[in-house]
């Protein structure tokens, strides 16, 4: 689109600057995602800010795709507001068609093909799936931008993931200890540890902060909890 | 079976100032099995009679989602009807995509209204061979709409279409007025009552040839689901129908619909066509 | 239609030969740089920087409704080019519409949403927009612009009665949508929403207050913000209905002296 003339000096000269447009921005928040045997929690901080000034302190990231399936999608707001809307358009055409509400699994490989059809423009979220899936057993799904999707079970996700997941990776995971037996996760302790990993991400990371909501996901339905994280 | 000198091309005018194309297409309405719609003060309830194409197949399906605040009942051309549904489905999508919110039923309804139209005014179009009847709730309550192949739309308060549906419109008729203060118990067994009304007496509903669904506040549209419909059946079950009346020409092969008389609110085609 | 080769990026007329004019252009000039090779697609490049240019728009929630603010003056730079730039609209008797950022970009989806209300009263259904929905409304249309590369440079504030309670959302000129109590941009986003904020935190706020606070907030931003005016409106809306007042700064610069640098 720009096209250098040749006759373009190679030092920077005094004059009008070229003004990119930037269509992206940076809006922050954080998810972390924990499947179980018969459940999936997932929570994610309620600060939706842009550089050093918070918009507000009271922002869903979570959304309820279905009874057994939500989304947790942070990063850049306006990308992710249109991405569920498209979502939420897409599974309600689905449930027409099909006549049932898509499953979690589908749901996780539509939104990795929705993710990779705009490849070249993406849009810039941080995508964490969890749900059920068609067994009953907690499942969470992590992506990139562009449509890189597999499940796992557990999974941090946005601004913090690089200090929420070493802490995950070793408290689920069990990584880096010795003489550890595995042994499936209760609700409770996953909850605990939900609550615990933002708690020290919000310590760090300016952009998670003020409060997490956290969704509770199991056969009977889903349950909603909040909990105050520190407000600076 | 050349019928009429003026019915070659729907464009066509009579001298008489009618385009027997759409009524035609009107009739085609008739064909199908009767369904009913009905709203009191919070509810919009539709009504339906399937039928089986055969002993081997399935009933037909004859309500249809629209969206959570908006379903519809068809009589006619159940592939017309298809392809109305998906265009309503996907007004209904957009409007929540760009307005989050519900599209108001009365504004989907003229949206409909306007796309049948086109096909009434063009040679290389036909009419829609299909009516409906739309069940809707949103801000200023409970809708009830019936469409027309000639591309008319009706706000209704009640209204009966498809096969013999006269005496289901004449049992509506005389209970309009109590409609709006009962419950919905009440009006699901007025609806199931006007139903049996367009019945031969030897058959009578089940939980089989009958479907409901009901809209109103803080309900989603809900196609009752066997349980719920043998529940709202025995409302009226082993009550005594009304005296045969309304059956005068229920023999009439091919469930052709009475032909009107008197004050009816439906627009009905009185077709000049010369069976020989 | 291949034969016609790209209509919109026509390849140059004239190849490796002598260009007349290059010896008198100047470096660092958009226009040295030979304009033959230029797109049609550089002229959306045009709409990447506001022009005219207003400043911050502030916006308060309080118990039956929702006060937002916005001064009147349109800055061509740091020229206080128009003084009388009113950028706080009734949409509707449910919906208050306020700018900050390009005016001519506000201008031009004014008439858009003027357009949309009155097709709206042509349906005749006693139907009316309510905010959310415009709020939602305005995000496609933000974020479908700048996904063009050709985004309308404003932020808007929209205020008004959604089902009986408030509401108040925020679009920026990306498509960033939220709601929340307390809402300004640009600058006021710094000097503003600390003030507004603490007055909400302290416990729910009447109209008085609400409307002394906005007030005061703005007198703030006049003093501090080199963009800022002291004509503005104030605009109100409740389930009784929307009034927009234009409003005048008392302000004293006796103080000066005060915080005068040595």
């Amino acid at each position: 689109m720009l096209s250098v003339n040749e006759n373009f000096p190679e030092y920077a000269v005094p004059g009008a600057k070229q003004h990119r447009f930037e269509p992206y921005a940076d809006n922050g928040g954080s998810i972390v995602a924990i499947a179980g045997d018969d459940y999936a929690v997932i929570g994610a901080d309620t600060r939706l800010s842009t550089g050093f000034s918070i918009y507000t302190r009271d922002q869903k990231k979570l959304f309820k795709l279905s009874e057994s399936t939500v989304l947790g999608a942070t990063g850049c707001w306006c990308d992710t507001l249109t991405l569920t809307r498209l979502l939420q358009a897409r599974m309600q055409m689905y449930e027409h068609e099909h006549n049932k509400s898509m499953t979690t699994p589908a749901v996780a490989q539509m939104l990795s093909t929705m993710l990779y059809y705009k490849r070249f423009f993406p849009y810039y979220v941080s995508n964490v799936l969890a749900g059920l899936d068609s067994d009953g057993k907690g499942c969470v799904y992590s992506y990139d931008p562009i449509g890189h999707c597999a499940r796992h079970n557990f999974r941090a996700g946005g601004s913090a993931a690089a200090q929420l997941q070493p802490l995950l990776d070793n408290q689920i995971g069990l990584k880096n200890m010795q003489n550890v037996t595995e042994a499936p996760l209760p609700r409770e302790k996953a909850l605990a540890l939900l609550k615990d990993v933002f708690i020290s991400a919000a310590e760090r990371d300016i952009y998670t902060g003020d409060s997490i909501y956290i969704l509770i996901i199991t056969a009977s339905g889903i349950q909603e909890e909040k909990f105050e994280l520190r407000k600076d | 079976m050349f019928r009429n000198q003026y019915d070659s091309d729907v464009t066509v005018w009579s001298p008489q100032g009618r385009l027997h194309q759409v009524e035609y297409a009107m009739e085609a309405v008739k064909l199908g099995s009767a369904t009913i719609g009905l709203k009191n003060k919070d509810y919009a309830v539709l009504i339906a009679l399937k039928r089986a194409v055969s002993e081997l197949s399935a009933y037909q399906k004859k309500i249809i989602p629209i969206d959570e605040h908006i379903g519809i009942s068809i009589s006619g051309l159940t592939a017309d009807a298809r392809m109305l549904s998906r265009y309503m489905r996907t007004e209904c999508l957009n409007h929540r995509y760009s307005h989050d919110a519900p599209m108001p039923v009365g504004r989907l309804i003229s949206s409909v209204g306007n796309k049948m139209q086109i096909c009434t005014q063009r040679y290389d179009k036909r009419p829609l061979g299909v009516g409906l009847l739309v069940a809707g709730y949103d801000d200023q309550g409970p809708h009830i709409y019936q469409t027309c192949p000639s591309a008319n739309y009706f706000d209704c308060r009640a209204m009966a279409i498809g096969a013999r549906s006269q005496s289901a419109r004449t049992y509506l008729e005389k209970h309009l007025n109590t409609f709006m203060d009962c419950d919905l118990q009440e009006l699901v067994a007025h609806g199931l009552r006007a139903l049996r009304d367009t019945l031969p007496n030897e058959v009578d509903l089940n939980t089989k040839n009958v479907s409901i669904c009901i809209v109103g506040p803080k309900t989603p549209l809900r196609i009752c689901d066997e349980e719920e419909l043998s529940r709202l059946l025995a409302l009226v079950e082993g009550e005594e129908r009304r005296g045969g009346t309304a059956t005068g020409d229920a023999g009439a092969p091919g469930g052709a619909a009475p032909r009107d008389q008197g004050d009816d609110r439906d627009p009905q085609a009185a077709v000049a066509m010369e069976t020989e | 239609m291949a034969f016609m080769g790209d209509t919109m990026n026509p390849t140059p007329l004239w190849q490796n030969g002598p260009s007349p004019g290059a010896f008198y252009n100047f470096p660092g000039n958009a226009s040295t740089i030979a304009p033959s090779r230029h797109g049609v697609q550089d002229f959306t490049a045009h709409s990447a920087s506001p022009i005219t240019t207003t400043t911050t728009v502030i916006g308060v929630k309080f118990d039956k409704g929702c006060v937002i603010a916005g001064d009147t003056l349109g800055s061509y730079g740091s020229l206080a080019r128009f003084r009388d730039c009113p950028r706080v609209m009734k949409v509707n008797d449910l919906i208050l519409l306020g700018c900050g950022g390009d005016y001519a970009d506000f201008q031009y989806l004014k008439d858009i949403i003027q357009q949309k209300i009155i097709d709206e009263r042509c349906v005749g259904d006693g139907l009316q927009l309510k905010p959310r929905s415009l709020h939602c409304w305005l995000t496609r249309v933000l974020y479908n612009k700048r996904s063009k590369m050709d985004p309308l440079w404003n932020s808007y504030v929209v205020a008004g009665i959604q089902d009986g309670e408030p509401f108040l959302g925020a679009v920026d000129k990306l498509g960033t949508a939220y709601e929340d109590a307390v809402i300004s941009n640009g600058l006021g986003a710094y000097m503003a929403t600390p003030l507004l904020r603490d007055a909400v935190d302290k416990g729910p706020l009447d109209q008085e207050t609400a409307i002394a606070v906005v007030r005061k907030s703005m007198e703030v931003l006049f003093y501090r913000d080199a963009r800022a005016f002291q004509r503005y409106q104030l605009g109100v809306v409740t389930a009784e209905g929307i009034k927009i007042t234009d409003e005048e700064l008392k302000h004293d610069w006796s103080l000066a002296h005060m915080i005068q640098m040595k």
